[in-house]
């Protein structure tokens, strides 16, 4: 089965929060009516939290760390579900419930199968 | 005699789409279907000069392009770039033809993966050209405004996309079937609205983009005959390209809807563009979708014998209809209009004070503010319509008018 890539986009928000815990039940409940389909996902730290990784030149080359996320946008990369779904239509049928899918939105990415 | 090389063309025209559809699904893949259909033409313009037309044009194509097809996927199995499941090479292999139903759901199952919401516009204007309608890379270029190799890389990254997002080669489900129709007949309307009024420049396209989404419309009304939105589209386009003849004149300026000989306008396709529209009222419940009212407002003009006999109350409440289920800032000036035809220039500019200023909203200013004989103002704000983006005819035409209003004034 072909397997999808759903990156979320929400508001950057501090999913430990106490008051993220409706928001938060409202993805354990998607988590859990599409267990069959969802391979894995991840809920991330708000974006204040990321470093982004360079190596100076080539390989082996200074490591370069900077604060902050690779790209600043209006709404963040805040988590992912990597999803089976036999075709887009499918794949969209099951983004349109991630609840990133309002309000915020949600990016499918189709996963390369190596033979 | 019948030139070989004419008669491949015209089956190429006729059937290409056909031939295209039905290899895709065997196939299982857009690329292959198209790369094979292409070599299946090349191998006709070997042949058939030399051996005579085949009996069958449409069969020897389907034949040829179906083991084209197999020594693709062949060559890619033995490469190993991708596990051939071996009953798509026992489909390809079988002989005879498919029935016309078999056919028409493939044609179907083509125009909806080509029109598919989740490539972009201009990708499936773009591809329906190519697969539906079979113009060349470079045809496409012209009429979207692009360079070849431009265009000939759009075309590609969209089968990529086709192929490694698996949009599926398929006829949407009855409850999805409203909403993706809404996309195909996006797609054929947009695609006349490009053949229709280019943004700028001179005519400069050789291909008659109308017509081919005239016969794209036609295809889908075919197919979908009980389908609302198809025969409503096709209604519109039918009934503003019955005016096509009028609409220019020998020097190809523009002439407006108020000074059009209406002798010239084409009653066949008229009476036909009633019929579907009629046809297509008569199967939707509630309220009329963009598509109907426009091609009823289409059908108000085509109705009265002359500019002044015009039943305006009604084009406005048309439009007004119009505002409520598909506002847009073109239909709210089209408004404006009518409102100064139902019930004078008064009337008609103060419409246009809630409207966002637009090259076209300057020069529909300058002609009401004409007619109350406020010549220094019309002057300017026709000047100001010709700063934005007009076609080289309707630029001549408001040039026209400014000057003899500068006279006037």
């Amino acid at each position: 089965m072909p397997h999808y890539l759903a990156l979320t986009y929400t508001e950057d928000v501090d999913w430990t929060a106490p008051e993220q815990a409706d928001a938060l039940a409202e993805y354990r409940q998607f988590g859990e009516e599409n267990r069959d389909t969802i391979r894995s996902a991840a809920v991330l730290h708000p974006t204040a939290t990321a470093t982004v990784v360079r190596v100076v030149g080539a390989r082996g080359g200074d490591v370069a760390t900077a604060d902050g996320p690779y790209a600043e946008t209006k709404e963040a990369l805040t988590g992912y579900y990597v999803i089976d779904a036999a075709d887009l239509d499918a794949a969209v049928k099951i983004a349109a419930r991630i609840p990133a899918a309002w309000g915020g939105a949600v990016e499918l990415r189709p996963v390369i199968t190596w033979v | 005699m019948v030139d070989p090389v004419d008669r491949l063309a015209e089956t190429v025209r006729t059937e290409g789409a056909r031939i295209l559809a039905t290899l895709v699904r065997t196939a299982g893949s857009l690329p292959v279907a198209e790369d094979a259909v292409q070599d299946a033409i090349v191998s006709a313009l070997r042949e058939w000069p030399r051996s005579g037309i085949p009996s069958e044009p449409r069969a020897w194509l389907t034949v040829v392009a179906r083991r084209k097809a197999i020594d693709a996927l062949r060559r890619e199995a033995t490469r190993g770039a991708k596990e051939r499941d071996s009953a798509d090479l026992r489909n390809l292999a079988t002989a005879d033809l498919p029935s016309d139903a078999a056919v028409r759901d493939d044609q179907l199952r083509l125009i909806f993966t080509c029109c598919h919401p989740a490539l972009a516009t201009e990708a499936q204007m773009a591809l329906a050209l190519r697969t539906l309608c079979g113009l060349s890379t470079a045809q496409i270029a012209a009429v979207l405004l692009l360079t070849e190799s431009a265009m000939a890389k759009r075309l590609t990254r969209t089968r990529q996309k086709i192929v490694a997002a698996r949009i599926p080669y398929r006829i949407p489900a009855p409850a999805e079937l409203p909403t993706r129709l809404t996309a195909v007949c996006g797609v054929i309307h947009a695609l006349y609205t490009t053949g229709h009024a280019p943004i700028t420049g001179a005519a400069v396209v050789d291909v008659d983009v109308c017509a081919e989404a005239i016969r794209l419309g036609r295809l889908v009304v075919e197919l979908l005959p009980d389908e609302p939105q198809p025969a409503a589209v096709l209604a519109l386009l039918l009934l503003t390209d019955a005016r096509r003849r009028a609409r220019a004149d020998d020097a190809g300026d523009v002439v407006l809807l108020s000074d059009q000989d209406r002798s010239l306008w084409d009653r066949q396709q008229i009476v036909e563009g009633y019929a579907l529209l009629d046809s297509s009222l008569r199967r939707s419940r509630g309220i009329a979708d963009p598509y109907q009212l426009q091609a009823a407002i289409a059908a108000e003009h085509a109705r009265s014998p002359s500019y002044a006999e015009t039943d305006w109350r009604e084009i406005v409440r048309l439009y007004d209809l119009m505002l409520g289920v598909a506002p847009s800032g073109a239909v709210e000036l089209n408004r404006a209009v009518a409102v100064a035809e139902a019930a004078g220039a008064d009337a008609g500019l103060a419409a246009l004070t809630n409207i966002a200023p637009s090259p076209r909203w300057h020069a529909v200013r300058g002609e009401l503010l004409a007619r109350q004989g406020r010549y220094a103002e019309a002057v300017e704000a026709t000047t100001a319509a010709l700063t934005g983006e007009l076609t080289a005819p309707e630029r001549r035409y408001r040039q026209r008018r400014l000057a003899d209003w500068a006279a006037r004034a």
